[in-house]
């Protein structure tokens, strides 16, 4: 097996060898500024909801933030793990749940919820990620997916918790006994400082030894277990985090909708948060968020237009995975080249139809 | 429990299995081969369904419905093929599993536009309707019997073209070390398409065998792909072998868990508490059947890769 990388991900002063479209020296700087940029924004999109719509753009914008937490946490594994995680939703659930299920037994409380939804989706993410990180490559890919679906249908089967249904919550949690997060501006707020600290914490990771041994491991495995590194362990460590922070986030979100059910862990859903994150750009922790909002705008736009708005959607999927390496950021990049590539796509498609001649390459465009 | 239930049980898991079988076959040398992660074959099982449910009702004949769906199937694979799957070969798993990604969600919503939200249902041919006794009290439909047969049918054809045709030799080397093969001279890129075609149709084959007796809908193929993952990764990516006793085994677990996983829970605890147990834990009996052989053997039952 190959250890095919991605060449487009360089992360913060990784290798340049394939870094031709990525701007070295001042990328640091530069990236931290879009970050905070990002979280400006979104500081100030309550004050320019009050002006009309309130209700409906703040909802719209925790929904992208804590989509954005998630997404975050995936590209810790997909971006610098090179790990293709395709069961990432069931964090996502497992932490929605433990909202749904510990408060039907009243336990409301924060204080009881979070660490349930933190230390259950860890555990998940520890024994399913022992297994999985046994093998690469398409297998890892099918076997995330699988321990997805595993779970999945385990919240169906919950029927005392709704089941296929899902289980309508009574009220937001409460913090020692304060209904701290009633409102929507005040709960808007907490999922943004959440966010923002979701960010800090990940970027502390990759910047630190332990984050370079993962991404060490992305460049070139082989050598990073010749010199003595433990991958499995590392990448383990990272899987766990990884699970953990998208549990926080799957509280959140059971918080948002005072809503739980196994729709929250559809394969679906894992493959709308790689999507997140491939959008965005892949391994620059900030393109998560990016993509989480153009994913959930875009779904709101078009949605707008015409219900079968999947189909515009689908064959822009396939034109990015195509064209746009690298995610929009990169697309934005190199947009003269994919313009040309687009141009020249139907006669090119023409050309490769049987009997107008064979073409010899079975690569890449 | 009695053995009538249980022989009922058992045919239905095996024909559970070699449906899963017919999908799982094209899949696991497409990943074998290629190296490439398909995850739309699923749509391709759902299309093949729909291609003999509108030919049927065309033509007023299941069989001649099945003989025009199964080139179309075949034929549409190859569009796909041509126009995005080729292009991906070389390619990131990661651009791979957009991509594929991105035609469910395209193919899902446009057999919607196409032929209605709607489940369409077709019906089951006269010479295969009704039921036969099996032996004293065991009823079961012709037609199910069937579909076990022309899927068993089809398993030892396919055995046969992979172990003694050129092509299949073909097949198990390129499964085996693919650039080995293109560097002996032969057109890697011809092999990939006519296993990607083959492939494409025998899921075709399997939805177009299940649209009697299943609704035919959109997503119908999404779940269906999930168990089809589970059986290529136990039975080992690129083994035909692999592929039909892993398949066979999912079938058996998942049908035989689900009816008698809460009868044996009762022997352990009380009633009401084993008929919930069992329903949580049958869902997920070949998950952890899986977990348990690559906990053992990681790369699968019969690895076609050394």
């Amino acid at each position: 097996m190959s250890a095919s990388l991605p060449p487009e991900t360089a992360g913060a002063g990784g290798p340049q060898a394939h870094g031709k479209h990525i701007p070295g020296g001042g990328a640091t700087l530069a990236r931290e500024g879009v970050a905070l940029g990002l979280l400006l924004a979104f500081a100030l999109i309550p004050l320019a909801a009050s002006f009309g719509a309130e209700s409906y753009v703040l909802s719209l914008a925790t929904r992208v933030m804590i989509f954005a937490i998630a997404a975050v946490s995936l590209d810790l594994i997909l971006g610098y793990g090179a790990l293709v995680s395709f069961g990432h939703a069931a964090f996502l659930g497992i932490g929605a749940y433990a909202v749904g299920i510990l408060g039907a037994h009243g336990f409301q409380d924060t204080a009881a919820q979070l660490p349930a939804a933190i230390v259950a989706s860890s555990l998940f993410a520890l024994v399913t990620g022992a297994l999985s990180l046994r093998t690469k490559g398409v297998h890892f890919i099918m076997i995330t997916l699988a321990f997805g679906q595993m779970a999945f249908f385990l919240a169906v089967s919950l029927a005392a918790y709704g089941g296929d249904d899902g289980m309508t919550l009574q009220a937001r949690s409460t913090l020692l006994g304060f209904g701290w997060i009633k409102g929507d501006r005040a709960f808007y707020y907490v999922v943004l400082a959440l966010l923002a600290g979701t960010y800090a914490l990940c970027r502390l990771v990759v910047r630190s030894r332990f984050g370079r041994v993962i991404r060490g491991a992305r460049e070139n495995a082989v050598r990073m277990e010749a010199i003595g590194f433990s991958l499995f362990r590392h990448q383990l460590a990272m899987y766990v985090l990884a699970g953990a922070i998208c549990g926080m986030a799957g509280f959140l979100l059971a918080n948002q909708t005072q809503f739980v059910s196994p729709a929250y862990m559809t394969w679906q859903r894992s493959g709308e948060l790689i999507v997140m994150v491939v959008l965005g750009g892949i391994g620059s922790l900030h393109g998560a968020i990016i993509g989480a909002a153009a994913l959930l705008f875009l779904e709101e736009w078009l949605s707008g237009f015409t219900e079968h708005w999947k189909m515009i959607f689908g064959p822009m999927l396939v034109l990015v995975a195509l064209f746009a390496r690298g995610g929009m950021l990169g697309a934005v990049q190199r947009f003269p080249r994919i313009a040309a590539a687009l141009a020249g796509w139907p006669g090119w498609l023409l050309s490769r139809l049987p009997g107008r001649g064979r073409s010899r390459r079975a690569g890449a465009p | 429990m009695s053995f009538t239930l249980l022989a009922v049980q058992t045919l239905n898991g095996l024909q559970l299995g070699v449906l899963l079988f017919l999908i799982a076959a094209g899949l696991t040398l497409v990943f074998g081969v290629m190296d490439f992660i398909n995850l739309a074959h699923g749509v391709q099982y759902m299309v093949g369904a729909y291609l003999a449910a509108m030919f049927s009702t065309l033509t007023g004949n299941f069989f001649l419905g099945l003989m025009l769906a199964l080139p179309t199937a075949l034929a549409f694979g190859w569009l796909l093929e041509i126009m995005i799957f080729r292009h991906l070969y070389g390619r990131d798993h990661l651009d791979q599993v957009l991509a594929t990604f991105g035609i469910i969600l395209f193919l899902n919503q446009a057999v919607k536009v196409v032929w209605g939200a709607a489940p369409l249902s077709v019906a089951i041919p006269e010479v295969l309707s009704g039921s036969i006794v099996l032996m004293d009290g065991l009823l079961y439909p012709v037609y199910r019997l069937a579909i076990i047969g022309s899927g068993l049918a089809v398993a030892v054809l396919l055995g046969v073209m992979v172990s003694s045709t050129r092509i299949g030799m073909l097949v198990r080397a390129g499964a085996a070390n693919a650039p080995m093969v293109s560097a002996l001279g032969v057109d890697i890129g011809r092999l990939f398409m006519i296993v990607f075609g083959f492939g494409a149709m025998l899921a075709g084959f399997a939805g177009a065998m299940v649209a009697p007796i299943l609704s035919v809908e959109p997503g119908m193929g999404d779940n269906l792909l999930i168990l089809t993952f589970v059986v290529i990764v136990i039975g080992g990516i690129g083994s035909i072998r692999g592929a039909f006793v892993a398949a066979i085994m999912v079938g058996l677990v998942d049908t035989l868990g689900r009816s008698f996983g809460p009868v044996l829970l009762r022997a352990v605890m009380d009633p009401s508490a084993a008929a919930q147990t069992g329903r949580a834990l049958a869902p997920m009996l070949i998950y952890i059947l899986m977990a348990a052989i690559l906990f053992f053997r990681p790369a699968g039952l019969f690895p076609a890769k050394r």
